[in-house]
């Protein structure tokens, strides 16, 4: 079947289709139940598949994830909801501590299939601590896998695919699109999916390649588009997967192009521009014309909302980061 | 606290008592294998600690003292219940068939485990104080869901994890849940240098009043009274009656771990008045004058515990540092391409060396 579908309903389905599929999988958070989520992406699965299954959890995030620790352990496939990306934070050390090395701890006896769905990103003028990218603290952490999906047909297969995985996988949701539609095949059979640890490029481009995840894909995809009427034509890459990089692909690009503009929301300091950065200069050195740039969020705290639109790259922040790249 | 809230079925000086709720007859537990148990465990502490001492180990917990609560508790267990140690369990390892070798691997730092938690029912051990309390409920609720009502889990923590979140959440999940966990605190009145005043204004046991569900105060250093709480709590818990409260009163008669020196903040006093209420010998007077073991028993079990010693000093001494390549093995269960671009820049590093005559 093939309809249009937001980005919130695409999850859902693909949640509802792994609930069918295997009777081990379980949602687990805050008001992930009767109310199907404060965005609704888990609306209605409680009453189709039981309070057993869909559970509606304390409110306690290191509780959430430290219980769907133990039932991995005892066979469960949990999908956590993490209500926003700042309340994260409290089940960080069960993340960090726990859910990332017991495979490697246990040398391979303990397997954790454990999804821990995060709505990230800003945009939608939310109070504080509703609109952070706390991606990289968890990309840092060898034993987790970290994606980050961006329009409603790759956020239905790949969380299909992320409760699929043996490994531990952090599937952030881009917020501010999950009212997003677009054409969703979910009629397709997850084995012909693109694998959750590959980049896709979406828009081809000869001149400078850009790479964004989550929220910003559709932002640098408008990029292009405006680019293309100055005359150049920008290749935009969506990473999919920070954890591992698909340097392949992104290299692969670079190595055509000879610009590469990296753009995420989160800090510009220690984020993944700079990790991808170092390895396109180490990749692609005697192919680049210019140094790879970075545009994100600053050095500070995510501001108050009536200042976001500030602290966010948007399509002029990065076609100025474009055009950058050009004066070397 | 009166002596009527703690829970004791033998003294310190070796007389049998009873209790009407723990009711505990001489012929349902094999008494003499409860003492061979916490003999041979404190010998395996004890080799451990030399061994440390000797540089073989980078650091040991010493589970000395806690043996009647680990025992205890640990022969409770059916072959079906989950275990959930913190650090210091070597008891509990123990009743689980678990060799001592496999803990030693942990301490002398060739591997974070070496056992599959599932096949022993036993989890591995865990450093982050009281993260696994959690994992325990999970595993329960996993249990309900299973429909498995002749499982029960239990855990393992101190007195200072309860200051823990992690701690309060997994009383509060496993209530609201009504999950089949007993909770076992051994507070050994020590977490490190910090005594119980600073973990909390209330006896421990007395927590879990709040959070809806059975706590009780048993005498650590006892291990009939132990066994009888904890098979008692494990059944209701297979039952349906949902998680409860053990608190083990016992007490850390060496340091902390091997790094340790408890001389900078206990006094000498406080070690003596415990070792009087040692939990081996109380069994060894209670054997001996009830005729239910003779000098040659004891003699037997020492003899024991000296080839225990001597098998664990041999292992661990012949046991070889890990391949340096085998750091790269279960990160992840399928191919993640940066890790492996690591691996093989880092054995074609080491390769250099070979090639130039150097070992590895």
């Amino acid at each position: 079947m093939t309809g249009k579908l937001t980005l919130s309903r695409a999850i859902n389905e693909g949640l509802r289709r792994a609930l069918e599929s295997d009777d081990k999988v379980m949602i687990m958070g805050e008001d992930v139940g009767k109310l199907g989520g404060v965005f609704r992406v888990t609306d209605g699965l409680q009453k189709d598949f039981g309070e057993h299954r869909v559970v509606d959890t304390p409110l306690a995030e290191s509780g959430i994830v430290g219980t769907a620790i133990g039932l991995a352990l005892r066979g469960y496939r949990p999908v956590c909801e993490i209500q926003f990306d700042g309340f994260v934070f409290p089940a960080t050390d069960q993340i960090v501590s726990q859910l990332a090395k017991m495979r490697y701890r246990s040398r391979g006896a303990v397997s954790l299939p454990v999804t821990i769905r995060i709505p990230f990103g800003g945009g939608i003028g939310a109070v504080e601590h509703h609109s952070e990218s706390p991606e990289m603290f968890f990309a840092h952490t060898a034993g987790l896998r970290v994606v980050a999906c961006s329009d409603a047909a790759e956020a239905f297969t790949m969380i299909q695919l992320a409760i699929e995985s043996e490994d531990p996988v952090i599937f952030l949701e881009p917020k501010r699109r999950y009212w997003d539609k677009a054409e969703v095949d979910t009629a397709t059979p997850l084995s012909g999916a693109l694998p959750l640890d590959k980049a896709r490029v979406v828009v081809p481009g000869d001149d400078v390649t850009l790479l964004s995840y989550g929220p910003l894909v559709r932002t640098c995809a408008e990029a292009a588009v405006a680019a293309r009427e100055d005359g150049r034509s920008v290749e935009v890459i969506d990473l999919r997967t920070l954890s591992p990089l698909d340097m392949p692909t992104i290299a692969e690009s670079v190595d055509k192009t000879g610009r590469c503009v990296v753009a995420h929301e989160a800090p510009v300091f220690g984020g993944l521009g700079g990790e991808i950065a170092a390895r396109v200069t180490e990749a692609c050195f005697y192919n680049l014309e210019a140094p790879v740039l970075r545009v994100g969020g600053f050095a500070t705290p995510y501001p108050p909302s009536r200042l976001e639109d500030h602290y966010l790259p948007d399509l002029d922040r990065i076609l100025d980061g474009v055009d950058r790249t050009f004066e070397f | 606290m009166t002596d009527s809230e703690l829970i004791q079925l033998l003294t310190p000086e070796g007389e049998r008592l009873a209790h009407p709720m723990y009711p505990l007859d001489d012929s349902e537990v094999d008494l003499k294998g409860l003492y061979r148990d916490m003999t041979l465990v404190r010998r395996v502490d004890t080799e451990a600690i030399s061994l440390q001492r000797q540089g073989e180990l980078g650091i040991w917990a010493s589970l000395l003292g806690q043996e009647a609560a680990q025992i205890g508790s640990g022969r409770a267990l059916a072959p079906a219940d989950m275990a959930f140690p913190s650090y210091r369990e070597h008891g509990v390892a123990w009743c689980r068939g678990l060799e001592p070798e496999k803990l030693i691997e942990l301490f002398r730092g060739v591997s974070h485990s070496g056992w599959d938690p599932a096949e022993r029912k036993f989890h591995l051990y865990t450093i982050v104080i009281g993260d696994q309390t959690l994992h325990a409920t999970g595993y329960a609720m996993g249990i309900q869901r299973d429909g498995a009502d002749d499982e029960a889990v239990i855990v393992y923590f101190g007195d200072g994890a309860t200051s823990q979140g992690d701690v309060s959440e997994a009383f509060n999940f496993a209530s609201v849940f009504n999950a089949p966990v007993v909770f076992f605190c051994q507070n050994n009145q020590w977490a490190i240098s910090e005594s119980n005043e600073r973990q909390t204004r209330v006896p421990l046991y007395q927590r879990a009043s709040g959070f809806g569900f059975p706590g009780v105060r048993v005498d650590g250093n006892d291990v009939l009274a132990c066994y009888a709480v904890t098979r008692q709590a494990l059944r209701a818990a297979r039952e349906g009656q949902g998680p409860s409260l053990i608190e083990a009163f016992t007490y850390r008669m060496g340091a902390h771990t091997t790094t340790d020196d408890p001389t900078r903040y206990r006094i000498a006093s406080e070690l003596e008045t415990w070792k009087l209420k040692d939990p081996i010998e109380r069994v060894r007077v209670y054997l001996a004058r009830s005729g239910q073991a003779d000098s040659g028993f004891f003699e037997k079990i020492s003899a024991e515990a000296d080839e225990l010693g001597a098998r664990i000093r041999e292992a661990c001494r012949a046991m070889p540092d890990p391949a340096p390549l085998s750091l790269f093995d279960h990160v992840y269960a399928g191919s993640h391409a940066i890790l492996d671009a690591e691996r093989e820049r880092f054995a074609a590093y080491l390769d250099s060396f070979e090639s130039e005559g150097a070992s590895r």
